[in-house]
């Protein structure tokens, strides 16, 4: 493979990555979502404690994973790198799951 | 030592990649690659805690409000921080400023030991309050069985993810020192897959926080 021009060397990495300012917006993000995760756990709200408490934390998870891990920023292949274990862990939850949960003795 | 060998483009590649682009983005799916499998190694111990947690619900849930909530959520607003500094020490790193990518790198360092120091005081009190399974575990309410196997999940969850942060932090004082020389001047790389393996390690933290401290109603 040939380069076609020479780059000047300060613009060596090709690769994006966020600009400082989406840092701290999205440590913002952060902050504010362990805030409602601490306040929703003081109110009882039955089953929605657990779902609220674990979809807070999968948003948090994936801003990271976008932003602070720069997969937002990445080839596709990365994209399926990253996505992988999460895609084999969903299966052994669903399939796990599906035993346990419609089994009359767990509830 | 592989080979080096330059292109026209960036600092000098191991002899099996075309440029510096492609290395680095090699660099990153092997990290990633790692990751996947810490995420089934950790993923199967949520498991294992959601389904005892179903069986057990109200249990857990009075077992849940043992723990000091406050001290762990101190702990996730200091991992939270050590993120946003490994992120701005990556960026320092990719716009050549050593010593800001240095001092970046050294907070994150405190940052890590503040957990580990936190999580060392809260777990000073567990033992205090007679909750550690095996060694000093006594429970005067009903069903101490199942009370002491969630505590047992939470010392394994716990003190698997500090051993994460130790290894870390390690791994980290160590690079600390290789960028006060100069090491990461020309390539950052390793700066930017540490910081995967950080963020990582935050994320595992993000999940346990509400798993085991805030699912009390």
């Amino acid at each position: 493979m040939t380069q076609q021009t020479s780059q000047p060397t300060s613009e060596r990495t090709a690769h994006q990555a966020p600009a400082l300012r989406t840092y701290y917006l999205i440590f913002l993000a952060l902050m504010l979502l362990l805030a409602l995760t601490v306040a929703v756990s003081f109110v009882d709200l039955g089953a929605f404690n657990e779902l609220i408490a674990l979809a807070i934390a999968a948003v948090k998870a994936v801003l990271v994973i976008l932003f602070f891990m720069h997969v937002r920023y990445s080839s596709r292949l990365t994209w399926v790198f990253a996505a992988a274990g999460f895609v084999w862990l969903l299966i052994m939850v669903g399939w796990t799951f599906s035993d346990y949960l419609s089994r009359g003795w767990m509830r | 030592m592989t080979e080096l060998h330059s292109t026209s483009v960036g600092p000098p590649v191991a002899h099996h990649f075309e440029d510096f682009e492609q290395e680095h983005e090699a660099n990153m799916l092997g990290m990633w690659a790692f990751l996947a499998t810490e995420v089934l190694f950790f993923g199967a111990v949520f498991v294992a805690f959601y389904i005892y947690r179903s069986a057990y619900a109200d249990i857990f849930k009075e077992a849940s409000r043992h723990l000091y909530m406050s001290i762990g959520a101190i702990n996730t607003v200091v991992l939270l921080t050590s993120s946003l500094t490994v992120a701005l020490a990556v960026h320092a790193g990719e716009h050549k400023a050593r010593r800001l990518m240095v001092g970046l790198m050294v907070a994150t360092l405190v940052l890590g030991l503040a957990f580990l120091g936190f999580k060392a005081f809260e777990y000073y009190l567990d033992y205090q309050e007679h909750l550690v399974p095996a060694f000093n575990f006594a429970w005067e309410g009903a069903n101490p069985a199942q009370t002491q196997l969630f505590f047992v999940f939470y010392f394994i969850m716990t003190l698997v993810h500090a051993l994460h942060m130790i290894i870390g932090i390690s791994v980290l004082a160590r690079m600390i020192w290789q960028a006060r020389r100069g090491s990461y001047d020309q390539d950052s790389t390793a700066v930017e897959l540490f910081g995967l393996y950080w963020h990582f390690v935050d994320i595992v933290w993000i999940f346990l926080f509400p798993t085991l401290y805030l699912l009390r109603q």
